[in-house]
C-alpha cells in the first residue's frame, strides 16, 4: 500500500513515541469545550499548557486538565511567558512538580513585541534542566549556529521559529530551517508563525520531524475545521518528504510519449 | 474567629487569612483544589506533594499554588 511506510512513521522525541507530527498549543480558545474539540479534530498526541496561579477566589472555574485528560494526552509544559531563566526554571520546575512532567518546552523571550527568543538566557536555562533530568525542547531562532549549541547542551529537540509568535507569516526562512534540519541529530519542529495549512506542509517537506500550532487554529474562523486542516496538511508534507520529490527542471518535460503519435 | 486564631498569609499575591495550625494540605482542601492537578511554592521553595499534610502555615508566609492553563 502507498502509505506503508507512512504508517510506521513514528515520531520519538524525550525518549517517547508518538503517531501524529502535529502538536497543538491550547491558548486563545473561547472556552474548553472549543480547545477539546481542536485538539480532538487535530489528531495530536502533545498539547503544550502554560502555567499560572490557581483563581483561588472562584472556586468553581473550569480546570483545563477536566477537559483534556493528560492520561491520554501528552502534556508538555511550557515557560509561554518567562522572560528570564530564573522565571522559565521556576515555571518548569512547578510544572514538573503538578505531575512528574519532565518532557518540557522551553522559551526564555527576549522582547515584549517581536516575542523573540533570548538565547544566551536559553541556551543557559537548557543547561540546567538537562542536568536536572528535564528532557528539554527548545523553543529557538532560526540559527543554525546556536541551534548546535542548544544540541550540545542536550536539547531533545531544536523548535526553530518560522516567523514571530502569533503571526501567522509562514516561514520566513525556509533555507536556515533546512540547514538546521540537515545538522541536527535531534527532532527539529517548527515553533511558531504558522499561519495556515501550507505553511505547515512546507515545514514537514523541507523534513522537519513535526509543527506546533496554536494560533492559527485558535484564531481561524472555525478552529475545529482549521484543525483538521492542519493535521491533514502536516500528513500531506511528511507523506511528500518521504516519498522523495521530482527533481526540478527549468523547460517542460512532457508527460505522454512521443512514440504513435496520431 | 477569635483573632488570636488567625493568621495571614500572602496566597497567589493577595493577603489571606488561614487559622493557625493548617497545614498545606488543608489549605488546598478548604480551597476545594484537588491536590493532584496543582504544585505549590512556599516562600519560593517547591514543597513536593507528600509534605502537604506535615507543613504548618505561619504568619507571613508566602504560598504559590499554581496549575496548568491553556497556553502556546
Amino acid at each position: 500500500m502507498a502509505v506503508g511506510k507512512y504508517m510506521e512513521d513514528i515520531f520519538s522525541v524525550g525518549q517517547k513515541n508518538f503517531k501524529s507530527r502535529l502538536i497543538v498549543g491550547t491558548g486563545k480558545y473561547k472556552n474548553f469545550e472549543e480547545t477539546a474539540n481542536a485538539v480532538i479534530a487535530s489528531g495530536a498526541d502533545i498539547v503544550t499548557v502554560a502555567v499560572r496561579r490557581v483563581n483561588i477566589t472562584d472556586k468553581k472555574q473550569p480546570l483545563l486538565m477536566d477537559h483534556l485528560d493528560p492520561k491520554k494526552i501528552t502534556y508538555l509544559p511550557n515557560t509561554a511567558g518567562c522572560f528570564s531563566s530564573e522565571d522559565a526554571l521556576r515555571t518548569l520546575r512547578l510544572a514538573r512538580e503538578i505531575g512528574g512532567w519532565e518532557l518540557v518546552k522551553l522559551e526564555v523571550l527576549g522582547d515584549k513585541k517581536t516575542l523573540y527568543p533570548n538565547m544566551i538566557e536559553t541556551i543557559k536555562s537548557t543547561e540546567v534542566l538537562v542536568k536536572e533530568g528535564f528532557k528539554v525542547m527548545v523553543y529557538c531562532t532560526d540559527d543554525p549556529i546556536l541551534s548546535k549549541k542548544l544540541e550540545d547542551v542536550g536539547a531533545s529537540a531544536i523548535m526553530p521559529l518560522a516567523a514571530p509568535i502569533g503571526s501567522g507569516l509562514g516561514i520566513q526562512n525556509k533555507i536556515n530551517i533546512s540547514l538546521i534540519k540537515e545538522q541536527s541529530s535531534v527532532p527539529v519542529i517548527v515553533d511558531a508563525g504558522v499561519g495556515t495549512a501550507s505553511d505547515a506542509t512546507i515545514a514537514m517537506e523541507i523534513g522537519c520531524d513535526a509543527v506546533l500550532v496554536n494560533t492559527a487554529i485558535a484564531e481561524s474562523k472555525n478552529p475545529v475545521l482549521m484543525a483538521e486542516s492542519m493535521k491533514n496538511a502536516v500528513k500531506a508534507g511528511r507523506q511528500a518528504f518521504l516519498a522523495g520529490r521530482m527533481k526540478k527542471r527549468k523547460y517542460a518535460s512532457a508527460s505522454s510519449p512521443d512514440e504513435n503519435l496520431i | 474567629m477569635n483573632n488570636l486564631n488567625v493568621a495571614k498569609i500572602q496566597l497567589n499575591g493577595n493577603s489571606y487569612d488561614i487559622s493557625i495550625k493548617t497545614s498545606l494540605y488543608d489549605l488546598l482542601n478548604n480551597l476545594s483544589i484537588p491536590d493532584d492537578k496543582v504544585a505549590i511554592e512556599l516562600n519560593g521553595t517547591i514543597i513536593e506533594k507528600s509534605k502537604y499534610i506535615k507543613i504548618l502555615l505561619k504568619k507571613g508566609d508566602k504560598v504559590e499554588v499554581v496549575h496548568f492553563i491553556g497556553g502556546g
